[in-house]
């Protein structure tokens, strides 16, 4: 591949790992691309999320910025959110969790198709933050698998975009064996 | 210290059950006995001098340390007077119940569930005595002053 290894992350994967036999493309004439299956597939995954905006409280805001034209998540094929999670792949958790809502997030969870992705936007997702109180659930990956982490208070669209661009990597490297992930399970309330 | 029409009202009509009065500031506030609460609110809402239709918050108190611990607060509102008044009565940590006013302003009662939910004072005859903000399964109620503050409550599963 002619590619320069530039610094965005995802070209930057594409050269690190250079499709699988280039020789039989050469002698096939360049009319014919040889790669893996695992390989096309998650590379029109990751560059095809599919958003459900799971949005409880202020980082919307910083969501609402990250999305939109200035900083522009459909570069990186993140386009349209779906308000449906029978439609969605990527789980954008953007805000405090209470533990009220906690039964919500897991059913739309698993709602969702596999595969799937889930993305902490924000403190308070990722850990509570500074709602360390009797209301708040302190991480929602108490709850459900995290992909991505992105803390912040809100996180600026760069942190954003790199927590995306992260994700893009993960994805990339995924197995078939990596799926399904299967219901997220219910903590049951001795464990806790 | 000028008594104001309220209190002057309250104290002719109820003598043996106001427990305390003060307008500091004009805010008229009277404590009273917890056994006559709803006789005195329908009397507030009722007389027609009065007429505290609006029942504008109810909340309560935790004294912890002092007995009785808890201090259920009624801030009422004439629309016709335009005059407020501050309703409140002890309970105790033993016995903790209040008649309900549900019955004098129908409002009260959310206000009361939410008392009750995380303060844990019960309301008798409140048409649906139970949690409001927080799920059924949380234990304690935590905005009493001997909640412990790192608490974790058990963590509940989907609906159903």
């Amino acid at each position: 591949m002619g590619l320069e290894n530039i610094q965005y992350g995802a070209s930057q994967e594409l050269t690190q790992n250079p499709p699988d036999s280039e020789d039989p493309e050469r002698l096939l004439g360049g009319s014919v691309v040889l790669t893996r299956l695992e390989s096309v597939v998650n590379w029109a995954r990751k560059y095809s999320f599919f958003l459900y905006p799971f949005i409880t409280a202020c980082c919307g805001m910083e969501f609402m910025s990250v999305a939109g034209p200035r900083y522009d998540l459909d570069r990186f094929g993140a386009a349209l959110p779906r308000f449906s999670p029978r439609q969605a792949d990527l789980m954008m958790v953007v805000g405090t969790i209470s533990h009220k809502q906690a039964p919500i997030l897991v059913k739309v969870y698993n709602q969702m198709t596999e595969p799937k992705w889930v993305f902490a936007f924000g403190v308070c997702a990722v850990s509570g933050g500074f709602y360390d109180n009797y209301a708040t659930v302190q991480g929602i990956d108490t709850l459900i698998p995290v992909d991505v982490y992105v803390p912040g208070c809100p996180p600026r669209p760069e942190m954003v975009i790199d927590g995306f661009l992260k994700l893009q990597q993960k994805v990339a490297k995924e197995r078939w064996s990596d799926w399904p992930r299967g219901a997220s399970p219910v903590t049951p309330a001795n464990m806790c | 210290m000028n008594a104001s029409v309220t209190l002057n009202r309250l104290a002719e009509r109820f003598p043996g059950s106001i427990i305390d009065t003060h307008s500091h500031r004009g805010d008229d506030t009277a404590v009273v006995k917890r056994e006559d609460i709803r006789a005195i609110c329908a009397f507030l809402r009722e007389d027609e001098g009065l007429l505290y239709n609006f029942m504008m918050d109810l909340t309560a108190v935790d004294y912890l340390g002092q007995e009785p611990r808890f201090e259920v607060v009624y801030h009422l509102y004439s629309l016709k007077y335009n005059r407020r008044v501050r309703i409140k009565v002890r309970v105790p940590e033993s016995d903790c119940f209040i008649d309900s006013v549900v019955p004098v302003w129908p409002c009260a009662n959310w206000f009361e569930r939410e008392v009750f939910d995380l303060y844990g004072v019960s309301f008798n005859d409140h048409p649906e005595m139970r949690r409001i903000l927080l799920y059924e399964g949380f234990e304690g109620h935590p905005l009493r002053k001997d909640y412990p503050i790192k608490k974790r409550q058990p963590l509940i599963g989907p609906i159903n």
